[in-house]
């Protein structure tokens, strides 16, 4: 390694380095390819399901909506709405995964622990109870009220304590919140039986039955949190050096822990008010990014939102495949894939400290 | 370090009956302490003094709960934090890098405060962090992760990374710790040539008086939350100020290779 | 009884360790470690005894009393003996069972936030459960497992997906945090599949699998009290001869060895002993919440020792397994699972500690 450094050009030996893509010139030609495999996966997609059309068929029905026959119907109206829908909810939870653990510089924190998951459960659940919603759609509202709500609670209760908020108190106030939210989802869920009847189906996570209102919905929260992120990304590099060196090299703290916690946040609401939970995806994720692309994470939060999309929609093309002629939801399919996934990398050596 | 600190030299760094708190607990009372350009100060003291809280104060990591520390004259809690970063670089005691992360990208995390949204990799960033490895002698080691050094080349990535900052004032709070005795001669030997070819304005907490008197210009000697005395090495390192502050009973004598005060400890005195 | 002879000046401590010799047999011990046993111990059967006669039929204290020496007439003999003590009786045992649990693990794994949930047991026996309820009947899978028994097809589930856990987990030795951690990791994927199976099923059986996974008393009888008085039979006396090891263990392993403990062995005893008794209370009554988790926390707090105690954590699991029950009876309405009482007393309790003593992070 030293030898390869003293015949290396000065400017190329600043390149920040650790994952295999060695070079911001490798890792642009990576974002490149992996953006190609995110169209890729998107048009399987559309073309992939219960039915499968052809790609030329899909062509078609996407240039011109007065091509007649099924396939245009079903292409414009449920798969490409349903594709979108993955396209954001994969590109928030990757996202909003590697900022969760960058800023708890912990290997297994996991977005839904700040009470995003639990807030919208528990308000989907009311909203069911209360006023009868039984959408997809309709929930959408109600559920990011409750995510928003959630992690406010999350905060306040998390910085309440000796020292205020700090990441670990904030994932200790978030796990403890949503053993309470969920006790009192199940308590409604038992009283009501209709509750649970509309509940079920929607705390398993999918992206089927949205229509194409809901990605309208969702989208300006998302990028929203997306501008938010990359805003973040400088400062999480710095954070991760602890925060003292941070302070020390000119971070203002609780700004850059605030735009990390409202992208989070919003991010983590968008996708969980479109789809219900789905686990394990900003928790692995980040992972299969940091092994490209090494700490940096102005590199690391948009490899990982990428790879989100191309996790998320292969998981609901597979859920599509393996059941016909039903479907396995794709909060499912993610969670029976992710938990070994998850498994491998508790088992390694040791855990990645960040 | 013959240079003795002259008093035309403008001061830097300034307690100003500075108090330190956390939560009810004082641990600093009411502080006085100037630290004049091109000065090399080493804060000593026992266990539970408040060096290290002192030395967070002057790096604006603590806020105080009376009296100010003032950078170049002006509160340093009122300056921007950046600002305060093109001035003051501070190093804590154990520093954690993620893993992964290489020597160079480490280093080039420490030119931040001289970027910007629009300028985030200048060309004069590139050089300052090129010279700061090879004058570290990092370079042969810019590509290896941090994790994977040994303590006392982990601590010069970390000191090479202060250098590229580019302050004239470095705090480093116990820059030894864990390192056997030829790494902690090999770190102080680093930090005296920061002060000495770089004109760096150095203050260190340290543990091990005689390291302290061999490389300081000025010893702070503290207990309990008191600054009790500052001076030279010679000036604070006597037998009676160890009584007082580490309850040590010592001889004093002439350091046989710098003539440096050297403690040579007899027992404790209870 | 005598005080261990001060070396130095008898210095007020705030815990005085006093020794207890009985011919060979010598122990030290603090007073509130037998004194919080003792009064959780004539709480419960307070307890115990007035929740024998509330409910929907209110008897007598003196009916009660009557009823119990052999007395009474055949209704009041049906209600409290067919009825309520059996019942209390099952809440009595999985509570002690619950809390033991709990204190073992969360010594272990030398984190108070571990709980046998975390080990896969009530992953597991959801599955097993939910199995059974959703699937019996309408596959030959479903029927071979209804054919197992709902709370037997529990615990095969509960102890397969803890030995699934332990295996993985299992790299020359067990290391605490990383048994918590593929603990999770399974019990998510358990959640998603017991989740995916109340899909499949009619409004009706998921209602009754959604009751289930609460945790609940009702219903239960002699049939459930029996095989967990057996089984508490056996694994108390192995978790309360465990006590001395777990205090060393608490320590680190290296230290631990150094105090001559065979660490693998005492660990892999640990864990085997504190999934079979949430196994065995899972199966019993469901996952009821909270209780593992909370109750050694509780009971180190009154004990004031530096490890939830065994024996207070037990009774403590019992005593507030019982209240719950009564409340849920008598307070609220429809037969209330008892998990629900215990989730929202225990959630609380549980922000309550967080927001107090950030400090006590570490057991």
């Amino acid at each position: 390694m030293a030898q390869r450094t003293a015949t290396r050009p000065p400017a190329e030996a600043r390149a920040p380095r650790g994952g295999l893509l060695h070079g911001a010139a490798a890792r642009t030609v990576g974002l490149w390819l992996l953006l190609a495999l995110t169209v890729t996966v998107c048009a399987l997609s559309i073309a992939v399901g219960t039915r499968s059309i052809g790609l030329g068929t899909v062509w078609h029905a996407l240039l011109d909506a007065s091509t007649p026959g099924d396939e245009t119907v079903i292409v414009r109206q449920l798969r490409v709405p349903r594709t979108l829908l993955g396209l954001l909810a994969g590109l928030s939870l990757g996202v909003a995964g590697a900022l969760m653990q960058g800023h708890t510089r912990n290997p297994l924190g996991d977005p839904g622990l700040l009470g995003v998951t639990a807030g919208a459960s528990f308000a989907v659940v009311l909203s069911i109870w209360l006023f009868g919603v039984s959408t997809a759609s309709g929930y959408i509202w109600s559920a990011f009220a409750g995510a928003l709500l959630g992690s406010v609670a999350v905060y306040l209760i998390g910085s309440s304590g000796r020292g205020g908020a700090t990441p670990v108190s904030l994932a200790l106030a978030g796990s403890s919140l949503s053993f309470l939210l969920y006790a009192l989802v199940q308590a409604i869920t038992i009283r009501e039986t209709t509750a649970l009847d509309a509940f079920r189906f929607w705390v398993v996570g999918a992206l089927a039955g949205r229509d194409a209102d809901v990605v309208v919905q969702i989208a300006p929260f998302v990028v929203l949190g997306l501008v938010l992120a990359m805003v973040n990304t400088p400062a999480l590099n710095l954070l991760g050096l602890g925060e003292d060196v941070a302070r020390g090299l000119g971070t203002r703290i609780w700004l850059a822990r605030g735009t990390g916690l409202l992208a989070i946040t919003l991010l983590t609401g968008a996708a969980t008010a479109g789809c219900g939970p789905i686990a394990f995806v900003g928790l692995v994720v980040p992972h299969v990014a940091r092994a490209l692309t090494g700490p940096d994470h102005r590199w690391l939060v948009p490899y990982s939102g990428l790879i989100g999309v191309v996790l998320l929609l292969l998981a609901d093309v597979l859920g599509r495949v393996v059941a016909r002629p039903g479907e396995l939801q794709v909060g499912i399919v993610l969670a029976v894939v992710g938990a070994p996934f998850f498994i491998v990398l508790v088992r390694r050596r040791k855990l990645a400290t960040l | 370090m013959t240079a003795l600190e002259t008093s035309t030299a403008a001061v830097r760094l300034a307690a100003d009956g500075v108090r330190l708190a956390y939560g009810d607990h004082v641990v600093v009372h009411d502080l006085d302490l100037q630290l004049t350009d091109g000065s090399f100060t080493a804060i000593v003291g026992p266990n539970g003094c408040g060096k290290s809280t002192l030395l967070r104060a002057l790096g604006r990591l603590l806020r105080p709960t009376a009296g100010t520390v003032l950078l170049d004259g002006r509160a340093i809690t009122s300056t921007p934090t950046k600002e305060v970063a093109k001035v003051l670089g501070l190093l804590p005691q154990t520093p954690l890098a993620p893993e992964g992360l290489t020597v160079a990208d480490l280093v080039a995390r420490g030119r931040h405060p001289h970027q910007s949204w629009l300028r985030q990799w200048s060309s004069d960033d590139e050089a300052v962090v090129t010279e700061a490895l090879s004058w570290t002698d990092m370079a042969e080691l810019a590509d290896s992760p941090v994790d994977a050094l040994s303590g006392g080349q982990r601590q010069r990535a970390w000191i090479s990374m202060a250098l590229a900052q580019g302050t004239d004032l470095l705090l480093l709070d116990e820059p030894t710790t864990y390192l056997d005795l030829a790494h902690q001669v090999d770190v102080l030997e680093l930090v005296g040539r920061l002060h000495t070819e770089r004109g760096r304005t150095v203050v260190v907490v340290l543990h091990d008086l005689n390291l302290a008197a061999r490389y300081a210009q000025r010893l702070v000697a503290m207990k309990d939350g008191v600054l009790v005395a500052s001076g030279t090495p010679e000036e604070v390192l006597t037998e009676q100020l160890l009584a007082e502050v580490f309850e040590l009973e010592a001889r004093v004598v002439p350091d046989p290779v710098t003539g440096t005060p050297m403690v040579v400890p007899v027992r404790r005195l209870r | 009884m005598t005080a261990v002879a001060p070396t130095r000046a008898p210095a007020a401590r705030p815990h005085p360790r006093r020794t207890l010799r009985i011919g060979g047999f010598s122990t030290t011990y603090r007073r509130r470690q037998v004194a919080v046993p003792l009064l959780a111990l004539l709480v419960l059967v307070l307890a115990a005894a007035v929740s024998l006669g509330r409910g929907d039929y209110p008897i007598g204290v003196l009916d009660v009393l009557r009823v119990l020496v052999g007395a009474g007439d055949d209704t009041q003999r049906f209600i409290v003996l067919e009825l309520r003590a059996p019942r209390i009786a099952v809440a009595v045992l999985v509570g002690v069972a619950l809390g033991v649990s709990g204190a073992l693990i969360q010594t272990f794994a030398r984190n108070p936030l571990a709980s046998p949930d975390i080990l896969g047991v009530t992953g597991g026996a959801a599955i097993g459960a939910v199995a059974v309820i959703v699937l019996g009947g309408t596959t030959t899978a479903g029927e071979l497992l209804g054919g197992l028994g709902l709370p037997t097809a529990a615990l095969a589930g509960g102890l397969l997906m803890a030995l699934l856990v332990f295996g993985l987990a299992w790299r020359q030795g067990l290391d605490g945090y990383r048994l918590v951690l593929i603990g999770i990791g399974l019990s998510a994927m358990a959640q998603a599949v017991v989740r995916y199976l109340l899909t499949r099923s009619t409004i009706q059986d998921a209602a009754v699998a959604n009751v289930w996974i609460t945790g609940s008393l009702n219903g239960r009888g002699w049939d459930q009290a029996l095989p967990l008085a057996v089984a508490l039979l056996v694994l108390l006396p192995v978790s309360l001869a465990l006590g001395r090891v777990l205090g060393a263990l608490q320590f680190g392993d290296d230290t631990a060895r150094g105090l001559g403990v065979r660490v693998p062995l005492a660990q892999a005893v640990t864990v085997v002993v504190a999934v079979a008794l949430a196994a065995v209370a899972v199966s019993a009554a469901g996952p009821i919440a909270f209780v593992a988790l909370v109750v050694p926390q509780i009971a180190v707090r009154l004990t004031g020792g530096a490890r939830p105690p065994l024996l207070a954590a037990g009774l403590l699991g019992a005593l507030l397994l019982v209240a719950s029950d009564l409340v849920a009876r008598t307070v609220l309405p429809d037969s209330f699972p008892v998990g629900v009482v215990t989730a929202v007393v225990g959630a609380p309790y549980l922000l309550w500690l967080l927001v107090r003593g950030r400090r006590r992070s570490t057991l």
